[in-house]
């Protein structure tokens, strides 16, 4: 956000798909191919601890990663205890705990900026 | 001898004509095209086994070898009338009359006119097209964009016509959602390295092997899913198309660059519905089509006695569902001219 003289200029909210950067969707699709079978119908958010207590969305973490809005995973993906709730709910049999640990995986090692 | 005459020779006229045939009814059926399949004609492929939709037709086209029907191509019924006996009499467009005891309305339904939906850019942007449209490129086994390129990212929208308010239409076409699964598969086996998206507002996978065939999209062809609904199109220089949409399941808008954007038509109800409702005095439903007299138990049956109605003429229905509609019709007719 830049300010001058008390003035701002707000930054896009919107999705640029164009630009941004899909490597880490690539990653995740090849690494954990279940992770494609969301539907997007929040059962995993609905149960986790961490989502009960932060504000922290598995689900839509995971959609963003999807669309190549890398930093909000990155800024909230540490919130995960790893307790696997999200697997036991899942319909579509979605992989969510490896799909997560890969995430962290690849923002620790291969995440550009 | 009980006659039975069967407006509109697609899918559902023609297995209605086969059925009352076999149970020895005579039928006239009247088609306006110089040949039966109707809709059917246009498709390449069915959901969800993929099977040839000219296999089918031609099945369909082969039971009408019968004698007991009596196919009239190429005509189309003038004003209908029921005299004191109970008779329809269906005078044609070449002079001729047919005389009935039951009349089938199976006049089908028409695919949603894309430019009424202006802000989707059909008919503007070249690399628009619907879903009709891919059909034929299917079975040309060409993909290519207007300039002769292969498409590098495609998106498929779903309820073009349908669920829309601003274009008159409430009701969902139902078939939409799984023929863009069945597309986004057949793009995807013609163009491994395309993105394909399908953006849709709710998936309705209704029939069996529906959801199977939905999640094998995910997972096996790699078909990403958006839900948001297109508010506008507009293209660039290069002829791509821009489009926006909500992502609502992360609840950002987003913003993205195609190369080719097929829209899923839905369905109305036919000009020939709307002829036959309007000459017969026929009830239609809200949505414009044929209104049946009961949803469960006298579906085929409508406000006037004697006249029958199978297919898409009383709503947006698959070809199995058209069929059976079809037969149970015919049940339906063979019940009635017992009775009278």
């Amino acid at each position: 956000m830049i300010n001058f003289w008390g003035y701002s200029i707000s930054e896009t909210r919107s999705i640029n798909y164009d630009t941004n950067d899909k490597s880490m969707t690539e990653y995740i699709a090849r690494v954990v191919p279940s992770s494609k079978l969301c539907i997007g119908c929040g059962g995993c958010t609905a149960g986790c601890t961490a989502g009960n207590l932060t504000n922290f969305n598995i689900r839509k973490i995971q959609m963003l990663m999807k669309r190549g809005e890398n930093k909000e995973a990155k800024e909230q993906l540490q919130k995960c205890m790893l307790c696997g709730k999200c697997m036991l709910v899942c319909p579509r049999g979605v992989e969510t705990r490896k799909m997560i640990l890969e995430m962290l995986n690849y923002i620790k090692t291969k995440l550009k900026s | 001898m009980a006659k039975v005459i069967i407006i509109g020779g697609g899918p559902a006229g023609c297995e209605a004509a086969h059925q009352l045939a076999n149970q020895g009814i005579d039928v006239e059926l009247v088609e306006k095209n110089n040949e039966t399949g109707g809709n059917l004609n246009n498709w390449y492929q069915l959901f969800p086994d993929r099977k040839s939709a000219k296999d089918l037709n031609d099945i369909l086209k082969q039971n009408l070898n019968h004698p007991k029907i009596q196919l009239h191509l190429g005509m189309e019924p003038r004003k209908i009338e029921k005299n004191k006996e109970g008779k329809f009499l269906v005078p044609l467009s070449d002079g001729s009359l047919l005389e009935g005891d039951s009349l089938l309305i199976s006049t089908g339904f028409k695919i949603f006119d894309a430019r009424r939906k202006e802000e989707y850019g059909y008919g503007i942007y070249e690399n628009v097209i619907t879903s009709v449209e891919l059909e034929n490129m299917f079975y040309n086994h060409s993909i290519q964009m207007v300039n002769g390129n292969t498409p590098k990212r495609i998106g498929i929208i779903h309820c073009v016509g349908s669920r829309d308010e601003k274009v008159c239409n409430y009701h969902c076409s139902k078939l939409c959602c799984i023929t863009g699964v069945k597309q986004a598969i057949e793009l995807r086996e013609l163009l491994p390295d395309t993105e394909i998206f399908c953006f849709y507002m709710d998936m309705r996978m209704f029939g069996p092997g529906y959801e199977e065939m939905y999640r094998e999209a995910q997972e096996k062809y790699n078909i990403k899913f958006v839900r948001g609904r297109l508010s506008e199109a507009a293209e660039n220089l290069n002829k791509q198309l821009q489009i926006k949409v909500e992502d609502t399941l992360v609840g950002k808008p987003l913003r993205m660059t195609l190369d080719m954007m097929i829209l899923l038509v839905g369905m109305e109800s036919s000009e020939g519905s709307r002829q036959m409702a309007d000459t017969l005095g026929l009830n239609l439903a809200p949505n414009g089509f044929i209104k049946s007299q009961d949803p469960h138990y006298r579906n085929n049956n409508t406000n006037v006695e004697g006249v029958f109605v199978a297919g898409c003429g009383s709503a947006p229905m698959n070809l199995t569902d058209t069929l059976a509609d079809a037969r149970s019709a015919a049940m339906s007719i063979m019940e009635y001219i017992k009775r009278i």
